[in-house]
C-alpha cells in the first residue's frame, strides 16, 4: 500500500465533558507538508480537538488515522512516539529552568547522571533545526516569543513531524509574527504537516494552505485558502453574513477628563513598570494603548484605578488629584474600570457569586438598611444581561458557570452601568470570537459617543487601529509615542512596542501625552506635585 | 567550662538530627509538587512500628527498615488519596497527623505492659552507641561535640547531601522537579507523574519515619501515655523546609539553629552556672519559655521568610506545590 496522502486523518470524532458537548462527529484531514488553518469562534472545539490529537484528552468516539494507519493516542507520551508536537496557547515550560534543561526533561536515554555537556548537546540539536538559542538562559527571563521558539523546539527535537500551534500569535507583536510565519514555512519546506490554530482572519489568508471551520463543535468545512475571502470564512465560522468593518464614529471631544503626568509605578517584584508615563484622555475618544503584554498596562491601570500604590508623578481628573484616594473615592469620581486578566476570571468578579450578586458588588453599600436589596440586584442583573445578550440560564448562576465570553460581558456591563465618566477596558475581548468582540466593539463606541473618555487597552494591532482614535505605545512601562490611529503605519506601531521607534520627543514644542488645553496650568501642575509628595511621606 | 561547651554542641545536634529527617523527607515531597501537612503523623507511625520491630529483632537496621517502610506506607495513603483521588492536600495531610498521632497512643496504649524494655534489647542498644570517628572525634571540643555520635546522626547528613545530589545531579532530580514546577509540561513531555509522584512522596515519608524512630530510641524508648515521641517536631519541620529554602544542605544548617534553641531548654542550667557573669539571667527565665522558644522561633522565621521572599521574590518555593494535578482539567 502506498503511504497515504494525508499525515492526520479524523474520522466521527466527538468529545463530551459532562452535558457539554465539545466536538461532535468531526471529521478533518492534514495533508502532509501543508498548514492548515483552523478557524472557529470561542467555544467552537478548536483546542479541545487538537488536545485529543496530542494525547491530553481521549475522544469518546471516532478514530484517529496518522499515515494512513489507525491509531490510538492516551497520553502526551504517545503522541510524541507518534511524531505529533502541539505548542500550547499557554506554554508548558518551567519557568526556572534553563532552556536546554526544559527540553532536556522528556529526553529518552539519558542516562542516569545529568550530562554536563547537555547544553553543547541541545544548542546543536537547535542549529541542526536552524534556530540559534542561548541554552543557559533561564526562562523566566525570556520574551514570550524566545519562549515561544522554545517551545517549537522541543517538539522538533522530540521528533514530530505534525506540529500543531495553538493560537501562537495572540502575544506576539507584528515583528515577531512575521517571524513565526517564516519559520513555519521553513518548518513546512523540511517536509512537516503545522496546524496553527487562530482567530485572526489576515493571518489566516497569508500563513495558511487550507483552512479548516469548526462551529459550535461541530465541522463545517475545509476550504483552500487561495481561493477563499474573509467574507466567506466569516460566514462559515458565524453561520451568516457579518460586516467585519468597526465603525469610528467622530464626534467632538471634550476637555481633558484624565490627564497623567511623570507617572511611576512599581511592579509586584518592585521593578518600575511604569516608568514615566504622560498622557490624557479626552471625552468622547477613545485612546488605545497598544505594548506587548507585561509592558506596564496592569500597573497602569490599577494605578488610576488606586489599587496599586504609585511611586510618584500625578493623576488629575477634571482638576482633582487622584493620587492618594482609595479605589472606592476613585469609583465615586466615575472612573470604571475592567481588566480582563489572562485567566479571564481573576479579577473584578468572583466567581461563585451570582451574575445579580456581582453587579451590585461595587454599590451594595449604597443601600439603605441593614439588608442587601436583591430584588435591585436582579433587576440591574437582568438589565445587562438583555444589553449585552448574556448567555446564562438565569441572573442567580454562579459566574463561573458562564463561559469566558459571557463572563467578560457581565464585568463590563457592571462597569457601563456605574454610569462612568472614565471607562477603563483592558483586553475586553481576550479570547472572544468575531461575534462577541464586535459586540463589545459597539459598546466601547456607545460609550464614546455618550462622552466618556475610553481607555482601551488591547492586544490586537488591526483592531486598535479600526477602533481607537488615538493610540500610545507603551514598552517596558516607557511611552513610545502618542499617535492618529487613521495616520499611523502598522509597522511603525509594531517597531514602537519593540522599543525600536520612539516618537516622544518629535515635537519639541509639544511633548507627546501632555495636553495643550490642560485643566491645570503650569503653577497648579507644581503645586499638585507637592501635594502628592506631600501625601506620601 | 570547655565539657559545659562541649555537651552543649554535642547535644545541639542529638536535637537537630530528628529534623534533618523530617525536613529532607518534607523537601522530597514538595519537590513533587505535593504539600503534606502529615509529618508528625507520619513520623509517630514509622517511630512506634520501627521501635517495636527493632526491640523484637533487637536489631537497628531492622529499626530503620520498618520506620522507612511503615512510613512510607503512610506516604501511599496520602498519595492514594491526593495523586489518585484528587483530594485535597492540606486536609489529607492533616488527617493523616491526626490518625498517625492517634495510631501510635493506640498501639502504646494496647501494648500497656507488653511493652518492650530497650534496656534489654542489647544489640539495639550497641547499634545506637556512639561511634567515634577515627582521628576527627580527638579533636579538642569539635571532636566530641560533632564526630562522637551514633549512626544515625551520620546517615541523616549523608541522606541530606545525598537528596541534594540527586535532585541537582541526576536526570530524575531534573524530572521530579520539572513536575513540581509545573506538571503539565513534565506530563506533556511523557514523564510518568503518578508513578514519580507516589515513589518519592513513599520515599520522603519513609527518611521522615527515620527521623520519628531517632526520636523514639534518644528517649531510651519509653512509653507515656499522653505524651507522643514526636512531641510537634513534625510541624516545625514543615517550617523548617521554608527556612532551608527547598534545600536539604540548607537544612543541615537550619535544623541546627532549631537544635540550639531545644538545647537550651534542658542545658540553661549548666549554662548559667559556669558562666555566671555573662548567662546568669537564664537560670531565671522560666522553663516554660524555654519549652515554647523552638515554635516562637518557628513563626518567627516563618514571619520574616514570607516578608523576604515577597521582596526578593528568590524563594525556592515549587511553583505547582499543593495544587493538584488532572490532565483534562479545563
Amino acid at each position: 500500500m502506498a503511504a497515504s496522502e494525508y499525515a492526520i486523518e479524523l474520522k466521527g470524532i466527538s468529545k463530551s465533558f459532562g452535558p457539554v458537548v465539545a466536538n461532535k462527529n468531526i471529521n478533518l484531514n492534514l495533508k502532509k507538508g501543508e498548514i492548515l488553518a483552523l478557524l472557529g469562534e470561542n467555544g467552537s472545539g478548536k483546542t479541545t480537538l487538537m488536545n485529543m490529537l496530542s494525547g491530553i484528552y481521549t475522544p469518546d468516539s471516532g478514530s484517529i488515522f496518522i499515515d494512513g494507519k489507525k491509531v490510538v493516542i492516551s497520553s502526551p507520551d504517545d503522541a510524541g512516539k507518534l511524531g505529533i508536537g502541539m505548542v500550547h496557547q499557554h506554554f508548558k515550560l518551567v519557568e526556572r529552568f534553563t532552556a536546554a534543561d526544559n527540553i532536556w526533561i522528556g529526553k529518552k536515554g539519558s542516562g542516569f547522571l545529568l550530562k554536563k555537556d547537555r547544553n553543547k548537546e541541545i544548542e546543536e540539536i537547535a542549529s541542526k533545526f536552524g534556530f540559534e538559542i542561548d541554552p543557559t538562559k533561564i526562562v523566566a527571563n525570556m520574551s514570550v516569543s524566545e519562549k515561544q521558539t522554545l517551545e517549537i523546539i522541543k517538539v522538533l527535537c522530540y521528533g514530530a513531524k505534525v506540529i500543531i500551534l495553538d493560537e501562537p500569535t495572540a502575544v506576539l507583536t507584528v515583528q515577531e509574527t512575521k517571524k513565526l510565519f517564516d519559520v513555519c514555512r521553513k518548518m513546512k519546506e523540511s517536509g512537516h504537516s503545522i496546524i496553527i490554530i487562530t482567530h485572526k482572519l489576515n493571518e489566516v489568508m497569508e500563513i495558511s494552505d487550507r483552512v479548516a471551520v469548526l462551529r459550535k463543535g461541530e465541522y463545517i468545512d475545509t476550504v483552500e485558502s487561495a481561493t477563499t475571502t474573509k467574507m466567506k470564512l466569516t460566514e462559515l465560522m458565524v453561520g451568516r453574513k457579518m460586516n467585519l468593518n468597526i465603525e469610528r464614529s467622530v464626534i467632538e471631544k471634550t476637555e481633558p477628563l484624565l490627564e497623567v503626568r511623570d507617572l511611576c509605578v512599581e511592579s509586584d517584584e518592585g521593578a518600575l513598570a511604569v516608568d514615566n508615563m504622560n498622557f490624557y484622555i479626552r471625552g468622547g475618544e477613545i485612546l488605545g494603548v497598544a505594548g506587548i503584554a507585561g509592558s506596564g498596562q496592569k500597573e497602569l491601570c490599577e494605578a488610576i484605578a488606586g489599587l496599586r500604590k504609585i511611586k510618584s508623578g500625578k493623576i488629575i481628573h477634571k482638576g482633582r488629584n487622584l493620587v492618594g484616594m482609595n479605589a472606592k473615592k476613585i469609583a465615586a469620581q466615575g472612573i470604571a474600570m475592567s481588566f480582563i486578566p489572562e485567566d479571564r476570571l481573576g479579577m473584578g468578579l468572583a466567581p461563585s457569586l451570582s451574575v445579580a450578586d456581582n453587579v451590585i458588588l461595587k454599590d451594595y453599600t449604597n443601600d439603605k438598611g441593614l439588608f442587601v436589596d436583591r430584588k435591585r440586584a436582579r433587576d440591574e442583573a437582568k438589565k445587562i444581561v438583555d444589553m449585552l445578550q448574556i448567555a446564562t440560564p438565569s441572573v442567580d448562576t454562579p459566574v463561573r458557570r458562564l463561559s469566558g465570553g459571557n463572563v467578560q460581558k457581565v464585568l463590563l456591563g457592571r462597569e457601563i452601568k456605574s454610569d462612568p465618566n472614565v471607562l477603563i477596558t483592558a483586553y475586553p475581548v481576550r479570547g472572544l470570537d468575531i461575534h462577541s468582540s464586535y459586540m463589545i466593539y459597539d459598546i466601547l463606541n456607545e460609550q464614546k459617543t455618550k462622552g466618556v473618555g475610553v481607555l482601551f487597552i488591547g492586544e490586537d494591532i488591526d483592531v486598535m487601529m479600526a477602533l481607537c482614535d488615538k493610540i500610545m505605545v507603551m514598552c517596558h512601562g516607557k511611552l513610545q509615542g502618542v499617535v492618529h490611529a487613521s495616520k499611523v503605519k502598522k509597522e511603525e506601531l509594531g517597531l514602537m512596542m519593540t522599543g525600536a521607534l520612539d516618537l516622544t520627543n518629535v515635537k519639541v514644542d509639544k511633548p507627546a501625552g501632555i495636553a495643550s488645553d490642560s485643566a491645570f496650568t503650569a503653577e497648579e501642575w507644581e503645586e499638585a506635585a507637592d501635594m502628592s509628595e506631600g501625601a506620601e511621606s | 567550662m570547655l565539657e559545659v561547651l562541649t555537651l552543649f554542641l554535642f547535644n545541639i545536634v542529638i536535637y537537630s538530627i530528628p529534623l534533618l529527617y523530617a525536613t529532607c523527607g518534607e523537601i522530597m515531597v514538595e519537590k513533587s509538587g505535593s504539600l503534606n501537612l502529615g509529618v508528625e503523623g507520619t513520623m509517630a507511625v514509622g517511630a512506634i512500628f520501627g521501635f517495636l520491630a527493632g526491640c523484637k529483632a533487637d536489631s537497628l537496621p531492622v529499626a530503620v527498615l520498618v520506620s522507612f517502610i511503615t512510613a512510607a506506607l503512610v506516604g501511599a495513603i496520602f498519595c492514594i488519596f491526593t495523586i489518585t483521588l484528587q483530594a485535597n492536600q492540606n486536609v489529607t495531610g492533616l488527617t493523616i497527623t491526626t490518625i498517625g498521632v492517634a495510631v501510635y497512643f493506640f498501639v502504646g496504649n494496647g501494648l500497656g505492659a507488653n511493652w518492650p524494655v530497650y534496656r534489654e534489647c542489647t544489640r539495639l542498644v550497641s547499634g545506637f552507641a556512639d561511634i567515634e570517628i577515627p582521628g576527627l572525634s580527638a579533636i579538642p571540643v569539635i571532636g566530641k561535640a560533632f564526630f562522637s555520635h551514633n549512626i544515625l546522626v551520620y546517615f541523616a547528613v549523608i541522606v541530606a547531601v545525598l537528596i541534594w545530589l540527586y535532585f541537582e545531579k541526576t536526570s530524575i532530580g531534573l524530572r521530579l522537579r520539572a513536575i513540581g514546577e509545573n506538571p503539565g509540561a513534565a506530563d506533556s513531555l511523557g514523564v510518568d507523574l503518578v508513578k514519580y509522584k507516589y515513589l518519592h512522596i513513599m520515599a520522603g515519608s519513609g527518611i521522615m519515619g527515620i527521623g520519628g524512630l531517632y526520636m523514639g530510641l534518644n528517649m531510651g524508648g519509653t512509653f507515656e501515655g499522653s505524651n507522643c515521641w514526636i512531641n510537634g517536631y513534625g510541624w516545625i519541620a514543615i517550617a523548617l523546609v521554608i527556612f532551608a529554602n527547598w534545600s536539604t544542605t540548607h537544612a543541615i544548617v537550619g535544623t541546627f539553629v532549631f537544635g540550639f534553641f531545644n538545647t537550651l531548654r534542658v542545658y540553661n542550667m549548666p549554662i548559667a552556672t559556669t558562666f555566671p557573669n555573662t548567662f546568669g539571667w537564664l537560670s531565671k527565665v522560666p522553663a516554660q519559655v524555654f519549652s515554647a522558644l523552638p515554635f516562637a522561633v518557628t513563626l518567627l522565621v516563618l514571619i520574616v521568610n514570607s516578608v523576604r521572599s515577597r521582596k526578593t521574590n528568590k524563594s525556592n518555593a515549587p511553583t505547582a506545590i499543593g495544587v493538584n494535578y488532572y490532565r483534562e482539567d479545563r
